[in-house]
């Protein structure tokens, strides 16, 4: 027996988890999974955000937040390299929702595979040639990449340059839930779907063979591929696949907006999810989504000190950093321990 | 599409070139901090935007000059220039060594992973953008026109002006000196050390504390003396220009082999170049386009830089 930390919810969450048997985690699971869904409707509670509608703020930022954050952890978190430029797959997967929601008679749905599909390609195509770098000059590149989607995006006619793309299409009602837009209830569902999703794949990858091979990439390049651990495949498969998360999450961006324009793509979307993984916690899936919970929806939070808000978003920043330097909730030493035990419980 | 560029061949290499200097002075600021840190100093672009208001307020509000009044002559243009300078490398170098002190000390010292640092300097540069920000009420600021844009002289066809020649010359001179400093000094040969082998250095007796403070200080300053010539010849800022100056100056330091002094020369320089040429041919709007698929090409094919040497080999 040690003597539980409070302050390491980390570990009191963990303890929680690994005591429970197989029914009680399901009710947990459960449990979090309605509480969370729930959260909409307690928009007349201290959490109401003073400006923006609230259940607006939990679809966008906090909802897609966390999604893009998940995906950016794939590759920063799991594999450890450094992409400054995630918005660019994010513009990839809002723009082809704008233009094939615009052109043709596809719905959201029918876009989703499309938009996830280019992102994906977009990935490939960045990361055969960039991803034989390392470190801070991957950093650079894929900054670069980032900041020539949105210019290209700026400059084009088939995007419509600076004015954007406005009147794509709403995703069609599934059912009874319809979706509006002064009511984004639905949206957040959405969002919470994919996210469960994003969470399972990666959960899964983790512990298999892909997995095994980030991490060993993460910790020592050279030594994994002398461990005959293909590399280069590897970083761009989790390259890809958090282009395919960016993607998804910029088709529903652009289908729950209504209007985009290459504004809104700025390198300082990357800098915010990147500051939101960091934060939460590098690396650990639960880490990432607070952190992103709280980047995303701390600014929407104090609005009342309106024209500050930023300001002390960046001080919070600093201040979280210093103090925590691995993130609120940091992950494991030994991941592996504790994945073994899941299995055995 | 080429005709405009060998029309104004000339005044355009002009005008590059003397952006090409402010490029180098600001990409000294990050490749100093990355020769000992081996970090990005994020924070640069917000230094350099400080550094901008520092001429602007000396200008303004200690020698009143306003939009309407007439440009300085003599004695007192030169005064006021230079008390401008060094207002802005004095601003710009004390927001440099707060940035070190905030953002980066308390981290370094823990000896802490690289992106908590680097977030940390990210914060820090949103702070400093936004207290800009709510300072100038999201305005852009005009800068009184102190000196006056007089044609000196054309040559080929190409005006030059007064405020590119003294650009030109003050910014190399600024270089040089600051590159006699690294080189000659006993503090410039403590930093060369520290960013050779931070721990032999501190087994030799180098105080790190004492030579990261001043290489933060150093970068300031050149960022600061970067600023005022940038003032100088576009006679405007804003609290959000820092970034794509602070963009364009990295790329620069990339290009000439980050963490090597005489690499961000010929890196500013070309990029300078580059720059104007790129929009003359292709249009304004595709020049940061042009500036990043080169500088693509050259990570891929030489990252050290086109001009650097290996960062691990040498430094000078």
């Amino acid at each position: 027996m040690k003597i539980r930390n409070y302050w390491n919810l980390r570990d009191w969450g963990a303890d929680i988890w690994e005591r429970a048997n197989r029914p009680k985690r399901i009710a947990i699971a459960v449990g979090s999974v309605i509480l969370v869904g729930l959260l909409p409707f307690a928009g007349a509670s201290f959490l109401a955000t003073p400006i923006a509608a609230y259940d607006a703020v939990l679809v966008y930022p906090v909802g897609i937040f966390v999604l893009m954050a998940l995906g950016l952890n794939i590759v920063v978190g799991k594999s450890g390299m450094l992409d400054l430029g995630y918005v660019a797959f994010f513009a990839i997967g809002a723009y082809t929702m704008a233009i094939m929601g615009t052109t043709t008679g596809l719905n959201t749905w029918e876009i989703m595979p499309f938009g996830i599909g280019f992102a994906m390609l977009a990935g490939v195509i960045l990361g055969l040639p960039t991803l034989r770098l390392r470190g801070d000059y991957l950093a650079i590149v894929t900054l670069g990449f980032g900041e020539i989607v949105r210019l290209v995006l700026l400059n084009s006619s088939w995007s419509k340059g600076p004015n954007g793309i406005a009147n794509v299409p709403m995703p069609p009602d599934i059912g009874p839930l319809k979706f509006k837009l002064d009511d984004q209830k639905v949206f957040f569902w959405v969002v919470i779907l994919m996210i469960l999703l994003t969470i399972w794949m990666i959960r899964r990858l983790s512990v298999r063979r892909p997995g095994r091979a980030w991490e060993a990439i993460r910790q020592d390049e050279d030594a994994a591929e002398l461990m005959g651990v293909p590399t280069l495949k590897f970083k761009i498969w989790s390259f890809t696949l958090g282009a395919a998360v960016g993607g998804a999450a910029g088709v529903l961006y652009a289908s729950k907006n209504l209007f985009i324009a290459p504004e809104m793509f700025t390198l300082n979307v990357s800098i915010l999810i990147l500051s939101c993984v960091v934060f939460g916690g590098i690396g650990n899936i639960w880490g990432v989504v607070i952190g992103a919970t709280i980047l995303g929806y701390l600014p929407d939070r104090i609005r009342f000190i309106s024209d500050a808000r930023l300001l002390v978003f960046g001080l919070v920043l600093v201040v979280v950093m210093n103090f925590r330097p691995d993130g609120l909730l940091p992950r494991k030493k030994r991941e592996k321990v504790i994945v073994k035990k899941g299995v055995h419980a | 599409m080429f005709a405009v560029l060998i029309d104004q061949f000339w005044s355009l290499t002009i005008a590059g070139v003397a952006l090409g200097f402010i490029y180098v002075l600001i990409s000294l600021g990050y490749t100093m901090v990355y020769g000992v840190l081996r970090m990005i100093n994020f924070a640069n672009s917000e230094i350099f935007m400080w550094g901008t208001f520092g001429t602007v307020i000396t200008s303004r509000d200690i020698f009143h000059y306003t939009q309407t009044s007439e440009p300085a002559t003599g004695a007192k243009l030169a005064l006021v220039l230079i008390t401008s300078l060094f207002m802005s490398m004095l601003v710009a170098g004390l927001t440099a060594v707060f940035v070190e002190f905030v953002a980066y000390r308390r981290l370094r010292m823990k000896g802490t992973n690289r992106l908590a640092t680097l977030i940390s300097a990210i914060g820090i540069s949103i702070a400093l953008q936004e207290v800009m920000r709510l300072l100038t009420d999201s305005r852009p600021v005009g800068s009184p026109r102190v000196l006056e844009k007089i044609i000196l002289t054309e040559v080929w066809g190409a005006n030059i002006r007064l405020d590119t020649v003294i650009t030109i010359i003050a910014a190399a001179s600024i270089f040089f000196i600051l590159e006699r400093f690294i080189k000659l000094s006993r503090m410039g040969k403590a930093i060369r050390a520290v960013s050779q082998n931070e721990d032999a250095a501190k087994l030799m007796g180098v105080n790190l504390n004492r030579v990261i403070t001043t290489t933060f200080l150093v970068g300031g300053l050149a960022t600061g003396a970067a600023a005022f010539f940038y003032i100088t010849v576009f006679e405007y800022t804003k609290f959000n220009i820092g970034f794509t100056m602070g963009m364009a100056a990295f790329t620069a330091a990339v290009l000439g082999g980050i963490g090597n002094i005489r690499g961000a020369f010929y890196g500013g320089l070309s990029l300078g170049l580059l720059e104007v040429y790129a929009s003359a041919v292709l249009g304004t709007q595709w020049k940061a386009v042009t500036v990043f698929i080169v500088l693509v090409l050259v990570l891929l094919f030489k990252p050290n830089g086109l001009f650097g040497e290996a960062v691990q080999t040498t430094r000078a």
